[in-house]
């Protein structure tokens, strides 16, 4: 491998090359598109959860002004299923199609989508449609709701030596259960799909994380050649995971157009967006943990339950990083799936592990006061100095740095560590802290490389970049390969027909795409020199191994000459590299993940049960940083997304009948920015991972989020003496527990 | 959302006569609420009247002490403007607490005075509510009430007035100056708000062709100390689970007279009488405040999920007193 040590361009600061774009407005998101002809579309939603759908009237609508078409259950093109393969790349986000039967399983399910001449004619006629049910009264309300069990998923388990006989036989104890309520995305951009036919040829604009697998599966749905279906995406106001998959408003928007034959643009309203695309289920997870009385740690059990729909099957796995978590040798995970009628969630950042995270991290804090011990000490005592799931080594772990700097940083070492015992005017201070993890992965990826005349690098990949900063660290790889300056490269992105790139999610879009673009680099490289050494070639004799790249040309030993040149001095406009690269052996020889600590501060106020984070310092381990100023702020924005699921976010279900009651940006509350902590300190270690590719990079779109949730949960107790086992901790839990 | 047809109005009078004329019209001010309800379908106005461009953006002393406040000077204007930080910090405080920098900046006087409630059921017309739908029934009441009221409920409504500065406004005391078409009459600001008893859609005390062409305050108390505490699962952008204003001013260690409202708990902006009458004339001390916080919530009725809004209520109650006092012994003393 090619290890980049004294890299110029990677590693350093580099502000976002779309910048400008978004700024200016000329960033064309999908919901501000226009194509000649374009109708609108409006989703109709049912108002129940559960019943049936038993008549459907648009006339009244049909024949309002604008209207061109409604579509529903009895007025819908042949559609099929996708196959839903992960390892295929058809996965969808809801496998039942839109308007498959009469059948309401959740509140928002689209019952029609009305297409009409302008957005606020079809919004209007939706709100014409009268739709009638019968409600059925045994709705499945939220996990939390239930004692249900849920369905045990054998493949989802993991275990090691005997956890239950050590359980038993251990001196120090620990059962508790854990719980988080079901969140919502609650992403910028809301979804939407533009789809025009041209001929049989389908052509969808959308807000995606995936255009080559929502490529695949319209092909699937619609029966077409998957060469004839192209899915754009240059623009994407975020998705935190509930873009990865295609929902049915894709689906039924595309099949509008087929239907009138005229492109349809649909964008979801905050309210079905919020109903209809997705969200972290609610969890319940039990953890049992045996210790000696030293700390050792002898037991651990995590047996979690999620929620998905009654339509899907969607498995929010909490245990994943549970194993490899700590050095102990009895270890058990199980998995369930609890049915029921809301919208089927999906991945949302850091899915299952965040969850998974935080039950263990409680519980390890919880341990560590049953202990007397101090809880980094804890951490530190039980640490994993090799993967003891896979036995085998870790390709690069910093967690003990990540503690002890973050430690240092916070001054974690003048905690008191009595109940409410630190005081700031009438504010109880707590601190609180908890480890950070996820998991490091890597796809195949393909890329595509041109150097061309006009002194510029073009680099392509049929990858997105979803807010995240994906154009820029494309652009400052293809700099660095080149010596080319950033701005000389153009970065072609979120295009299905591009050479199939990855999907933008679980923190694998760096380590996956980079090395493909280095790939294409070299070998678009590698043409130009075959071209300059021939005998005509202005570097004719020389032999290319010996032919160095620098500052945007190739040099020998008594001369440089620019890539603009030399295409120039060749009549050549371009030369074309492709690349390719996919994790390999190394996959076998160590176990990747990435690592970090969050140390937290809150405030608690018990005259007026008020309760706030005032400072978060956060240690990250993820390889090197490819662009230090987006990834900083990949976990900033985690911070604040954890300080949500903390304290704040919860999608409320109504018990009696499972109707969402806060589908808005007011009711569902996110952090704002007076709930911001005064200190948010980011460090990011810098250890390059040089066993998982050749830049270094881990990934770090979801770490900073795994560990926020019990870190707040420990410092509250710090603060309160109340161990709240179920996020989030809000006013009315404070009130009724402190009161 | 419906379409509507809509209308700039160049004179309060023709305003009203637009209005007179309609069967289902709105005035529109500020439209941070009307345009909301409309798009979710729970206002459906055939008409609108735009009232924005009248002249109903004065604040003034008039004759005695008293501050007239035009029904469309904006939220953002009153909060800052000088005589009302000088005279009523109580209102600047409790605006600025309100909504964002943003809706505040459009919000108008008289559409707060107008606000509807935030309970989610009344926001989706799939559900049951005697408010949008008289006689169809409450949804909150066995639903999920947490947002929902203590204090003025009835069987038919629970739904919570989710103004702030509306609770400045039931502590100072003013009077509500409506225009309609036979004329000016005024109304009392404690008795505009109506309790929802068995008729929650009618909430406050005009007519659908009347306008709030202005408010007028109560002299201000003098000296005094103000604080508004408002407690909410956010710091900002958030309505209150409880809120408490207060303003005192002393006679040594002895509080002089004493102004409570309450926000966030009850069915209307909420006067303390009772506990303003306990404070008065006693040692401004914790032990008092804890009195009147008492007997401010004793006529409570919480529901499944919102009992923890008593005990909040009664602290954002002390801590309100307690910083009413201490500003008035620092700052206006
Ligand atoms: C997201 C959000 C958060 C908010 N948070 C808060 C908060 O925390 N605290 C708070 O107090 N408020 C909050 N608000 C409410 C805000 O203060 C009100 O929406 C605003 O005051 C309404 O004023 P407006 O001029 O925009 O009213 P409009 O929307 O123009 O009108 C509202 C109603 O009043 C009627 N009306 C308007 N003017 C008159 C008049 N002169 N005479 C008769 N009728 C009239 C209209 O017909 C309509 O029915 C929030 C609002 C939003 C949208």
């Amino acid at each position: 491998m090619n290890e980049m040590t004294d890299p110029t361009v990677i590693g350093q600061r580099t502000p976002r090359v779309d910048g400008e774009y978004k700024l200016t407005g000329r960033a064309g998101y999908t919901g501000e598109l226009h194509v000649e002809d374009m109708l609108y579309g409006y989703p109709v939603p049912a108002t129940i959860a559960h019943g049936v759908l038993t008549s459907l009237d648009v006339d009244a609508a049909r024949g309002m002004p604008g209207v061109v078409d409604i579509l529903h259950h009895r007025r819908v093109p042949k559609l099929y299923r996708s196959p839903n393969s992960m390892g295929h790349g058809d996965q969808v986000s809801e496998i039942r199609l839109p308007f498959e039967d009469e059948r309401i399983h959740y509140h928002g399910q689209y019952v029609a989508l009305v297409v009409a001449e302008t957005f606020d004619q079809a919004r209007a006629a939706a709100h014409a449609v009268v739709a009638r049910y019968r409600q059925e009264d045994d709705a499945r309300p939220s996990l939390l709701l239930t004692d249900a069990e849920g369905d045990l998923l054998e493949e989802e388990g993991d275990s090691r030596g005997d956890p239950d006989a050590a359980f038993e036989r251990a001196a120090v104890t620990l059962d508790e259960t854990y719980c988080i309520e079901a969140e919502s995305h609650l992403q910028m951009e809301m979804h939407a799909t533009l789809a025009e036919w041209r001929g049989k040829r389908l052509i969808v604009h959308e807000s995606t994380q995936g255009v080559v697998y929502q490529r695949n599966a319209l092909a699937r749905t619609f029966d077409l050649p998957q060469e004839d279906v192209e899915v754009i995406s240059h623009y994407i106001g975020s998705g935190f995971g509930n873009k990865l998959f295609m929902w049915p408003h894709a689906i039924a928007t595309a099949a509008a157009a087929q239907l009138v034959g005229r492109p349809v643009k649909t964008v979801l309203p905050r309210q079905q967006d919020m109903l209809t695309a997705g969200n972290r289920p609610a969890s319940r997870q039990r953890i049992r943990l045996g210790a000696e009385r030293d700390g050792t740690l002898t037991s651990i059990r995590h047996d979690s339950t999620t929620e998905t729909s009654t339509v899907d099957r969607y498995v929010d796995s909490c245990g994943g990083a549970t194993p490899s978590a700590y050095a102990c040798d009895n270890v058990a995970i199980s998995q369930r799936i609890l049915p029921v009628n809301h919208g089927t969630p999906c991945p949302m950042r850091a899915p299952g592990e965040v969850s998974g995270v935080y039950a263990l991290e409680a519980a390890i804090d919880e341990l560590a006061i049953a202990l007397a011990m101090d809880p980094v000490e804890l951490r530190l005592h039980n640490y994993a100095q090799h993967d003891p799931q896979s036995g085998l080594p870790w390709s690069s772990k910093q967690l003990d740095k990540c503690l002890r700097s973050a430690a240092d940083r916070f001054g974690w070492s003048q905690r008191d560590p009595g109940i409410g015992a630190m005081r700031d005017g009438d504010e109880i201070i707590g601190y609180g802290m908890a480890s950070a993890t996820w998991s490091a992965g890597r796809q195949p990826c393909e890329a595509r490389v041109e150097l061309r005349a006009d002194g510029s690098v073009f680099a392509a990949c049929g990858t997105q970049d979803i807010g995240t900063g994906t154009y820029t660290i494309v652009a400052q790889t293809a700099a660095e390969l080149t010596g080319v300056p950033v701005e000389r490269v153009d970065v072609k992105l979120g295009e299905s027909s591009l050479p199939a790139g990855p999907l933008s999610g679980g923190s694998m879009t760096t380590a996956t795409t980079l090395p493909a673009v280095a790939a294409a680099v070299r070998d678009a490289v590698d043409a130009l020199k075959e071209i300059v050494t021939k005998p005509e070639g202005a570097f004719a004799g020389v032999d290319p191994d010996a032919l160095q790249v620098r500052d945007g040309g190739l040099a020998s030993e008594d001369k440089h000459i620019s890539f603009a040149e030399l295409l120039a001095m060749h009549d050549v406009a371009s030369v074309n590299g492709k690349g390719q690269a996919a994790p390999g052996g190394e996959q076998e020889e160590y176990s990747f993940r990435s690592f970090g600590a969050h140390f937290v501060e809150v405030r608690w106020d018990p005259g007026i049960s008020r309760l706030r984070v005032s400072r978060v310092v956060s240690s990250i381990d993820v390889g090197r940083a490819i662009n230090p100023l987006a990834a900083r702020n990949q976990v900033e924005g985690a911070i604040v997304m954890g300080i949500g699921m903390g304290i704040l976010e919860k999608l409320e279900y109504d018990p009696r009948d499972a109707r969402l009651m806060n589908s808005n940006a007011s009711d569902y509350r996110v952090a704002v920015h007076a709930d911001m902590p005064e200190v948010v300190d980011v460090e990011l270690l810098d250890y390059p991972d040089f066993r998982f590719n050749e830049f270094g990079a881990r990934g770090i779109g979801e770490i900073g989020l795994t560990g926020v949730g019990p870190a707040i949960a420990n410092a509250v107790h710090h603060a309160t003496g109340k161990r709240f086992r179920t996020l989030p901790i809000t006013v009315d839990k404070l009130v009724e527990a402190l009161g | 959302m419906r379409t509507f047809a809509y209308a700039r109005a160049d004179s309060v009078e023709r305003a009203v006569d637009a209005q007179h004329a309609q069967q289902a019209g709105a005035f529109v001010a500020g439209g941070t609420l009307l345009l909301d309800l409309v798009k979710l379908d729970v206002m459906r106005p055939q008409q609108v009247t735009d009232i924005s461009a009248l002249p109903m953006k004065e604040v003034a002393f008039v004759d005695d002490d008293r501050l007239r406040i035009g029904a469309l000077v904006t939220n953002t204007d009153l909060a800052h403007h000088p005589d009302v930080r000088q005279h009523y910090p109580l209102l600047s405080q409790a605006i600025l607490n309100g909504a964002s920098t943003q809706i505040r900046n459009m919000a108008s006087t008289g559409g707060n005075l107008m606000q509807r409630t935030r309970c989610p059921y009344f926001r989706d017309v799939a559900a049951a509510c005697n408010k949008r739908e008289p006689g169809s029934g409450c949804d909150a009441m066995q639903g999920i009430n947490r947002m929902h009221a203590v204090l003025g409920g009835s069987e038919h409504c629970i739904a919570v007035h989710p103004s702030d500065m509306c609770v400045a406004l039931a502590a100072i005391g003013a009077t509500v100056t409506l225009q309609g078409p036979d004329g000016t009459r005024d109304v009392d600001f404690g008795n505009f708000h109506r309790l929802p008893g068995e008729t929650p859609h009618q909430e406050q005390d005009i007519t659908d062709d009347e306008l709030i062409v202005a408010l007028t305050l109560a002299p201000p108390l003098a000296p005094q100390g103000a604080a508004y505490v408002k407690l909410r699962d956010r710091a900002s952008y958030e309505f209150a689970l409880a809120a408490a204003g207060a303003m005192i001013s002393l006679d040594g260690d002895m509080i002089g007279e004493a102004r409570l409202a309450l926000g966030g708990v009850a069915t209307k902006p909420w006067r303390c009488a009772e506990a303003e009458e306990i404070l008065r004339g006693q040692p401004a001390e914790t032990a008092t405040f804890e009195r009147a916080a008492e007997a401010a919530l004793a006529d409570a009725q919480p529901l499944e999920h919102n009992a923890f809004k008593v005990p909040l209520a009664r602290q954002a109650i002390v801590r309100a007193l307690r910083d009413a006092t201490r500003d008035a012994k620092e700052g206006h003393a």
